[in-house]
């Protein structure tokens, strides 16, 4: 009990960021770069979480979807959805907000190393796994092949569509997309769900690692299109969404079963997951 | 440390004399409310109650307050925004073991790997002086659950033996307070008594576990699907009494509340709970805990596996105010963990 504590230690203090840019993305989303006044960075790991905080609105878990690579300042991309995010929305340039994390595991970047890495990422559940990209992209020669695959409803719901066309075109992975349907003739790509794109891509199953990153539906269908493949179940990374009111491990909200999702997830491999009956 | 005996008397004039000089900060201690009891300020020892059964509500509420803030912001172009921390010295008086087990959860759930400065300073600086239970509530089953009597957590514990307490002094804190009381050191017969006192007193609960309670986590185990979880929560209201009286409940929600003024406002932490409709439901709408099967399921795995793996104290010290609060009659962990017992 004899602990050196101080106010200033409280788990609620957030540091003060600056919004610095704000992109749309799509009618629903935007992605928000911010840099903290005090000029320090944040620090995150791929995968990690931060809590961002609207005084006088509240706070909320958004995944951080810039990678540690991009130094100076970090970017959170939201779908405005609640009463912070929809906040959030309305802020522009030059706005103050709180901001408390890095929080959660993150991917498991030293496993991944010297991997062939399949990447699955489905709607917004680019959000997270764009950090991962990115790093991977740019510490290229530490992984080994790498393929991705994205997956939204619709033509219209794309994002993040400039950097969609760099890995497209990009040599140092295979990026392959889809959307689930198009009623128009907006989309000369890929139709289909996600896991039609499984037969258009080869990998090795004993040298590959899964993230799978998406809503829970797509959890259950990719999944088992990674197991048909003969990954193994610890070769299957995903990261869950749960309500992480307070990142530390205490309010607990993001239970599953017996963990934390901000404390020993949100990443977990299916391994992990398969053991967790509430996980998906 | 020496244990003492002390007389009713000169007990009394102990805790006159706490609330006089303020030398362990506020005296809070165990009162009458009504035909029940409840935790307040003491303005005089004639006011406590150390014969009670139960508590209202479980002394967590000084470490953990129903409602707290946590910080305090002026909105602006950068807005200020400064944590808050109540830490201010307490002598809580007339705890029972069993809530003394559910303070030390606490102490592990919001010590550890992220220290929580609001708990934790408050912990510090306070001052637990014990009673063990010798009128038990009817619902309570705390000798099951090993939690009615504790050889930790308390700076004095007393035990009425006939017509003085003995004090088992239990940290050098502890030590020198009583030191200021006119007591005499206890001997190997007080001792004896104080013993016998207890092991009398665990015959007097009236609910018991049909097993042992280190034998919970491995029946929650095997029987995840068992149809009692469904049969008990078939009635539950969601009203949530349950966890909001529960000494072992630790979590909490975060809210803003902007001042009338506009000109700043203040972010709280306020008990929440796992019993609650929209305690696991994220902002798109999904509930991870939609239905209340559900809910109780999980409530009862926090209580008898979930925090004890995790912090080495089980999740239910078996005071029995779950069961107590609870209008469907439901929730007590006892009747369920007995019913799965017998495959019901």
């Amino acid at each position: 009990m004899v602990m050196q504590l101080s106010a200033k230690q409280s788990l609620h203090l957030p540091r003060i960021a600056e919004l610095i840019r704000v992109e749309a993305l799509s009618d629903r989303e935007k992605v928000f770069e911010f840099k903290f006044d005090d000029g320090k960075e944040l620090g995150q790991m791929p995968g990690q979480f931060v809590e961002i905080s609207i005084f006088g609105v509240g706070e909320a878990p958004i995944s951080v979807t810039s990678s540690p690579t991009h130094k100076g300042s970090f970017e959170l991309a939201v779908r405005a959805t609640g009463s912070v995010t929809n906040k959030l929305h309305t802020l522009d340039k030059g706005a103050k907000v709180g901001i408390r994390g890095p929080f959660g595991n993150g991917f498991p970047i030293q496993t991944l190393k010297g991997k062939d890495i399949l990447f699955v990422a489905g709607g917004i559940g680019l959000f997270p796994l764009r950090s991962l990209i990115n790093y991977v992209l740019d510490n290229r020669k530490d992984f080994g092949e790498v393929n991705t695959l994205f997956g939204c409803r619709s033509p219209q719901e794309r994002l993040f569509i400039g950097q969609l066309a760099e890995w497209n075109s990009c040599k140092d992975m295979c990026f392959l997309e889809t959307v689930d349907r198009c009623a128009d003739d907006s989309w000369s790509g890929n139709v289909g769900v996600i896991t039609t794109l499984f037969p258009k891509v080869s990998f090795d199953p004993a040298k590959t690692y899964a993230i799978v990153v998406g809503p829970p539906i797509m959890y259950r269908f990719v999944i088992a299109e990674c197991l048909k493949k003969g990954l193994a179940d610890d070769h299957i990374i995903m990261s869950l969404e749960r309500r992480m009111k307070c990142g530390v491990g205490k309010c607990g909200h993001c239970q599953i079963n017996g963990l934390y999702c901000c404390q020993e997830g949100p990443v977990f491999t299916y391994a992990q997951v398969k053991s967790l009956k509430e996980a998906v | 440390m020496q244990n003492r005996v002390i007389s009713k008397k000169d007990l009394a004039g102990f805790v006159d004399d706490l609330i006089k000089t303020k030398a362990a900060g506020e005296v809070i201690g165990i009162k009458a409310k009504d035909d029940k009891f409840n935790f307040g300020t003491l303005k005089n020892a004639a006011e406590l109650r150390l014969d009670y059964d139960i508590a209202l509500l479980p002394p967590k509420k000084y470490f953990f307050p129903q409602i707290e803030t946590v910080l305090k912001y002026e909105f602006g172009a950068t807005p200020k925004v400064e944590p808050v921390v109540d830490d201010k010295a307490m002598c809580l008086v007339g705890v029972h073991p069993f809530d003394i087990r559910g303070i030390l959860l606490f102490d592990a759930v919001y010590g550890g790997a992220n220290p929580d400065a609001n708990l934790l300073m408050k912990r510090r600086n306070s001052t637990i002086i014990g009673v063990d239970c010798l009128t038990p509530n009817p619902k309570s089953f705390a000798a099951s659950m090993g939690t009615a009597v504790t050889d930790e957590g308390f700076d004095l514990m007393l035990t009425d033996i006939g017509g003085d307490y003995f004090v088992t002094v239990g940290t050098t804190k502890g030590d020198s307070l009583i030191k200021k009381a006119k007591t005499r050191d206890a001997t190997p017969a007080d001792q004896e008594k104080r013993d016998k006192v207890r092991k009398d007193t665990l015959k007097k609960y009236q609910v018991t576990l049909k097993m042992k309670a280190d034998e919970i986590p491995a029946l929650l185990d095997a029987n995840w699907e068992s149809k009692v979880f469904n049969d008990k929560a078939a009635t539950c209201f969601s009203c949530g009494s349950c966890v909001m009286v529960c000494p072992t409940c630790v979590c909490f929600d975060v809210q803003d509340d902007p001042a009338l003024n506009l000109k700043g406002g203040e972010r709280y932490r306020r008990w929440d709970g796992c019993m609650l409709t929209e305690f696991a439901k994220v902002a798109s709408g999904e509930n991870f805990r939609e239905h209340k099967e559900q809910r109780f399921r999980h409530r009862m795995y926090r209580k008898g596996k979930y925090l004890l793996e995790r912090y080495k104290y089980l999740g239910c010290v078996g005071c029995g105010r779950c069961a107590i609060a609870c209008l469907a009659q439901i929730a007590s962990p006892a009747e369920t963990f007995n019913l799965i017992k017998e495959g019901k």
